[in-house]
Formats: C-alpha cells, structure tokens, sequence
C-alpha cells in the first residue's frame, strides 16, 4: 500500500475546512465522514486563529497546510516556511498558481518552489496538472506524493481528462497520488479512486452543499467504495455481451 | 518608524520584530511572522533590526482548501 511520506491514512478523504456555513457543521463534516486529513491555510491575523487553531486539534486529523493564493516561487516558499513553524508539520499542500480564472498550477514556479522546498527538509504535496512530464519534475524534485488536479477548483465538474489520469496513475506505480480539486458529487470520488489513486481531496462541493456532513459521509463511502473496487481488480471492458449464466446443460426447448 | 503591519500603516517605536509584536499586543500571539517577504523565525524576531518602510505580515491559522 502506499503511503504519504512515511504515513498510512486509514480513510482516502482528505477535506478543506474553508466556506462551511459555520465551525460546528465544518466539525460535524469531519466527524461523520472520518476524513483523515484537513487542509488549512495561513491569513494575516484577525483575532480568530486560535478559535480555529483550537477546532482543528480537536478534530484530530492530519493537518496539510496549504500556499494557497501565491502566485511566485518566492511567496509560496516564505508561506510554507511560516505554515511548518505555525502547525509544527513539514507537510505542505504547494500550490503555485498561474491564471485566476482556471487557478491553473505554474509549473514552472511549481517545480522550482518543490525543488528548494524538498532541499529544505519539506514533504510536499504539490497540486499540480495532470502532465506527465511535470509530473516526473516533481517526482526528480523530491517529492513522493502527486496530486494532480481533476478540474479546477470549486469548479464541481469531476475528472475532466480521465485519459491523463489513468496514464499518470500507470507511469508512477510507486507514487502516493491525490486527485485535487474539482470534483463535485461522489461518484467523481468513486471514479478517481477506481483509476486507483490512493486519496482525493476536496472542499467546495461538501462545505457549499446544503447539507455539507451528508455530503462529506456521501463522499467518503464513495471513495471507500472506489478503492475496494480498485483493490478488488476490475474486469476487462468490452464491446460485446458475454452471458453470465452458463451455456452448457441449458435445456433443448 | 513607520512601518507597514499587514498592508496596514503603523506608527512604532519598536526597533525588532519581536518589539513590534508585543506593541501591536501579539507578543503572546500564536503567529507566524515574515519581514519584506522573508520568513522570520520565532527565535529570530528578537534579533530582526526593523527600519522605516519595512513590511511586516503577522499570519495565523484559517480556514482553507
């Protein structure tokens, strides 16, 4: 089984904590789905970090702090060196983004912030596109997770490009991946854990549902149930029908 | 001095980051600290020189995806 640096998750949810209507349903969104890890981020002081700070100890879940928002190398280096002081973790979710519409990963920015990161001692989870050959950067960089996006996020739309995952998921038997991003129902959870990614992780489409534990539970027994079917080995699709019931000793009518 | 606290401007007598914490009343604070785009280490905030125009950005735990 593979693992995330060094870690096994008993549960392939990972989940953002950010857009919730309010804290107790964020904790009641973890409690009822057992997600295994949540994301969180660094903002300028308002006098609510340590009420929050207090909820995610509570939750007792692995905390992956993210870069969200940089668009420089250089801003997603200083932040993810405050976040492994602040949270005590050398994980960090590096997102170097690169348009505002898509929120598209820079790879380029991307691969030299993991390169000086992974120098630094850092065990990074880069969101990333689903490029292959990014993908091996990433992989010479340093890092032994991959989490290659299925859409943009808060987009809702699933695995836009299944074809790119299933490569990416074949050219790195090795490699701990997370589809990132983008998904918007179970089923999409389902289907990223059936290519036989090890975790998907998502925010908007559990915090904005209009019953955002329900929908953290929905999501969780989807991949769970995605990753049996993995594990399980799939049979071979194909064009014509093949009868399940046996053809020998059927009755000459 | 002036300096720049989190985009906003601030009038301190304080000569180090550390010294500016406890100013703006973070000095128990849980928070991570960058001067001009460069981390600042905790144990380094008491030995951080600050000068007229700096930036100082005082983060915190929040919410995210």
């Amino acid at each position: 089984m593979r693992d995330f640096y060094g870690v096994t998750l008993d549960n392939p949810l990972m989940l953002g904590t950010a857009q919730y209507p309010s804290p107790a349903v964020l904790e009641d969104a973890f409690r009822r789905s057992k997600a295994s890890v949540a994301t969180v981020s660094l903002r300028r002081e308002g006098g609510e970090g340590q009420a929050f700070r207090d909820l995610i100890d509570r939750l007792g879940v692995h905390v992956l702090p993210n870069t969200a928002g940089c668009y420089s190398a250089r801003e997603a280096i200083t932040t993810a060196q405050m976040a492994r002081e602040y949270f005590e973790t050398d994980w960090i979710k590096l997102e170097v983004i690169g348009h505002g519409d898509t929120l598209q990963p820079d790879p380029f920015a991307l691969v030299e912030a993991t390169e000086a990161l992974c120098a630094d001692g850092f065990k990074v989870f880069p969101y990333c596109t689903d490029d292959q050959i990014i993908a091996e950067r990433l992989i010479d960089a340093g890092c032994k997770v991959l989490m290659p996006w299925g859409a943009p996020i808060g987009s809702g739309i699933g695995l836009a490009n299944p074809y790119a995952l299933r490569t990416m998921r074949a050219a790195f038997p090795d490699v701990a991946m997370v589809v990132d991003a983008g998904l918007g129902l179970p089923s999409h959870a389902a289907e990223a854990m059936e290519l036989g990614y090890d975790a998907i992780l998502l925010n908007t489409a559990v915090a904005q549902a209009d019953d955002p534990a329900a929908m953290a539970e929905g999501f969780a027994l989807a991949a769970r149930a995605g990753q049996l079917a993995a594990n399980a080995g799939p049979m071979p699709v194909r064009d014509m029908a093949a009868p399940s019931t046996p053809v020998i000793g059927k009755a000459w009518l | 001095m002036k300096i720049e606290v989190n985009g906003e401007n601030k009038d301190v007598t304080a000569t180090t980051v550390a010294e500016a914490l406890d100013a703006l009343g973070w000095g128990e604070a849980r928070v991570a600290t960058a001067l001009n785009g460069t981390f600042v280490p905790k144990g380094a905030r008491g030995t951080t020189a600050l000068s007229d125009g700096d930036k100082l950005e005082v983060l915190t735990a929040m919410q995210g995806g």
